[in-house]
């Protein structure tokens, strides 16, 4: 990948309409690879940066299938095959008995994967990323909203994506430093 | 505050209840961080600290006595051999369950007046669930062999008893403690991020910079965490009715009189909620006071806590019916005198007693709105009900026990100063845990409160 010398441009914003018309626009004007950062989350703003898709119920899914099954076999292989024991004449194999375990690791496994799964969906941790290079970006989790237009987006062009971001009528429009 | 510049549009009109008028993003975000960033450490929190600190103390006095001599150091003998221990575990666990509660079940249900209590009622799960820990794994007498009820291919060739409930326990408890800690961390990322960004001192900035990893508030992020809470809040709430539940069976797959009962497990369920909201006011209302959080705790969240004690303290109160009407109806004659003995044998003053904090008490003074929102009459209301549900539990383990089939096999039970000691030193414990919680992070989700002043400023356009 062809490395920039600048990450991007960030747009400050006043509040979440202000944003989310902004990322609107910008999809409508043909950008793709960008960026909203808001201190709560905003409803829309995912699609309007090109984000449709959440991978986090397919790795909860993943999770409880694997809790499920191996909750049970868990269980049913030391009593059936590993340790049979007698306890009251009752089967081998007595999987009502079963059920409250494999219920458990159902949702330990899903919960973890979940959580897991949400880390790595989202790149956490992040040691580093430019954006926090930017002056006023702590306020990203008090009450500014930031688009992000990164320098990889085809249609990125340092001057052009400038002007156009400003008609948008932002508080600030500045360059990010990769 | 030059480069904040001029603070947001959206602010909170007066007449909305959950938030008091005039708050802005800005303005939350600050008042909770100030706590934790700007105040320090006050001398009302050394004074509590030092005295949870001291119980806390006393807990590893008794623990380290206990593990030197054993647990005859506690009353326990045949026939009372689950005593103080079991007590304490079911109480902790029961309180436990109205943080989960809470943030699950009212996250899924869309209640707004859950945003500025979850927090705090996490950080008590959690606690509260390593306090009920403590009993199981000091009860067994050798702790340190605790991997023993662990399923794992050892050299004895033995497996656990999978159909006990005593092995189902093990893993209800460990899996809860799991969720309930993930679903508390997941929570506090963004507010990590908010103290990583307003934090002043270098330290503060590197740890609460580790703990934030690196959040940036991105929409992308934000949606696969809403979606992450969302799925965790859908597993957490079955989580939390099978965990009592499961600790229902430990009682109920015993052939006990008194404990051989179908109705335990939703009682069972009822009475920790019930006892859960009580600590949860128990905690909030000192809270709201001494950080001046009235703001954001309001007079409309207490109501509705206190409604909620009234909701299932009718479900406790139906339990108790039953149990008695069910005593009589079965025609069976040890039921019968199990419930005889409890309410007119040597245990009775304690059965009344449960009978009064639990019932009379909470269901015939909360039922009055004046009484809900006089936060004084609530906070004391709050530690009855858990002083009546510790005696529930006590009647529940001790009076079922100490008498049942063989009036050979009768006998009594009576603490010993190192079964008080352990109890009350995990008290001591769970409130040190407390006040470090209050001291080095939100106890009110700064990120929710946002998006509360948000909604609130939608509603009211």
């Amino acid at each position: 990948m062809k490395r920039h010398a600048i990450y991007g441009l960030m747009a400050e914003f006043e509040n979440s309409d202000e944003l989310l018309i902004a990322a609107q626009r910008a999809r409508e004007a043909g950008y793709r690879r960008m960026d909203a950062f808001s201190p709560f989350p905003v409803e829309g703003l995912a699609d309007a940066v090109g984000f449709h898709f959440t991978r986090v119920p397919l790795a909860c899914l993943i999770g409880g299938l694997i809790g499920c099954s191996g909750g049970f076999f868990l269980q049913y292989w030391p009593s059936v095959v590993g340790y049979p024991l007698n306890i009251g004449g009752k089967p081998y194999n007595s999987w009502p008995n079963f059920i409250p375990i494999t219920f458990e690791l159902t949702i330990l496994c899903a919960g973890l994967a979940t959580v897991f799964g949400m880390l790595a969906l989202n790149g956490l941790p992040t040691p580093y990323h430019p954006v926090f290079n930017v002056s006023h970006f702590e306020l990203a989790t008090r009450n500014r909203f930031f688009l992000c237009i990164k320098a990889r987006d085809p249609k990125f062009d340092l001057q052009k994506t400038k002007e156009f971001l400003a008609t948008l009528k932002p508080k600030e429009v500045v360059e990010i430093e990769s | 505050m030059s480069p904040e510049g001029p603070e947001n549009k959206a602010t909170i009109e007066p007449g909305s209840p959950f938030l008091a008028p005039g708050h802005s993003y800005a303005s939350v975000t600050d008042k909770i961080s100030t706590i934790v960033l700007v105040h320090g450490t006050k001398k009302g929190w050394l004074a509590g600290f030092a005295l949870a600190f001291a119980l806390f103390m006393l807990f590893n006095m008794a623990v380290s006595y206990l593990l030197y001599k054993g647990v005859g150091i506690w009353g326990i003998n045949i026939p009372i051999g689950w005593g103080f221990a079991i007590v304490n575990f079911v109480w902790w666990i029961g309180i436990g369950h109205a943080g989960t509660l809470i943030s699950a079940f009212l996250l899924l249900m869309r209640q707004a007046w859950r945003q500025s209590i979850n927090r705090f009622a996490e950080a008590m799960t959690l606690f509260a669930v390593a306090c009920a820990g403590m009993f199981p794994l000091l009860h067994m007498g050798r702790p340190w062999l605790f991997y023993w009820m662990l399923p794992y291919p050892d050299t004895m060739g033995t497996w656990p008893q999978f159909r006990s409930p005593l092995v189902w326990d093990v893993f209800a408890v460990s899996t809860y403690a799991t969720i309930s800690l993930l679903f508390w961390f997941v929570g506090l990322i963004p507010d990590l991020a908010t103290l990583r960004d307003r934090a002043k001192q270098r330290l503060a900035k590197i740890v609460y910079g580790v703990l934030a990893m690196g959040w940036r508030g991105s929409a992308v992020h934000w949606r696969n965490y809403e979606m992450a809470s969302l799925l965790l809040a859908g597993l957490a709430t079955p989580l939390v009715v099978s965990v009592h539940t499961v600790v229902s069976f430990d009682f109920t797959v015993a052939i006990v009189p008194g404990w051989h009962s179908t109705i335990f497990p939703p009682y069972f369920v009822a009475g920790a909620i019930y006892s859960g909201f009580a600590m949860v006011l128990t905690l909030a209302i000192p809270l709201r006071y001494f950080y001046k959080l009235e703001d954001f705790v309001t007079a409309r969240h207490l109501d509705n806590m206190g409604k909620m004690l009234l909701a299932t303290g009718m479900i406790v109160a139906y339990g108790y019916m039953m149990e008695t009407f069910m005593a009589f109806y079965s025609g069976n004659k040890y039921d019968r005198y199990m419930i005889m003995n409890r309410m007119t044998g040597p245990y009775a003053p304690i059965y009344w007693i449960l009978i009064t904090c639990n019932i009379v008490i909470p269901l015939t003074l909360l039922w009055s709105s004046r009484i809900r929102r006089n936060v004084l009459a609530l906070f004391l209301i709050s530690l009855v009900i858990q002083t009546g549900m510790w005696l529930e539990r006590f009647v529940i383990v001790v009076t079922s026990l100490h008498r049942d089939f063989m009036p050979s096999a009768w006998g009594m039970y009576y603490p010993t100063i190192w079964d008080w000691a352990t109890f009350i030193g995990t008290i001591g414990l769970f409130f040190t845990l407390f006040l470090l919680f209050i001291r080095y992070l939100p106890m009110i989700s700064i990120f929710e409160m946002r998006e509360l002043v948000h909604k609130t400023a939608e509603e009211a356009k």
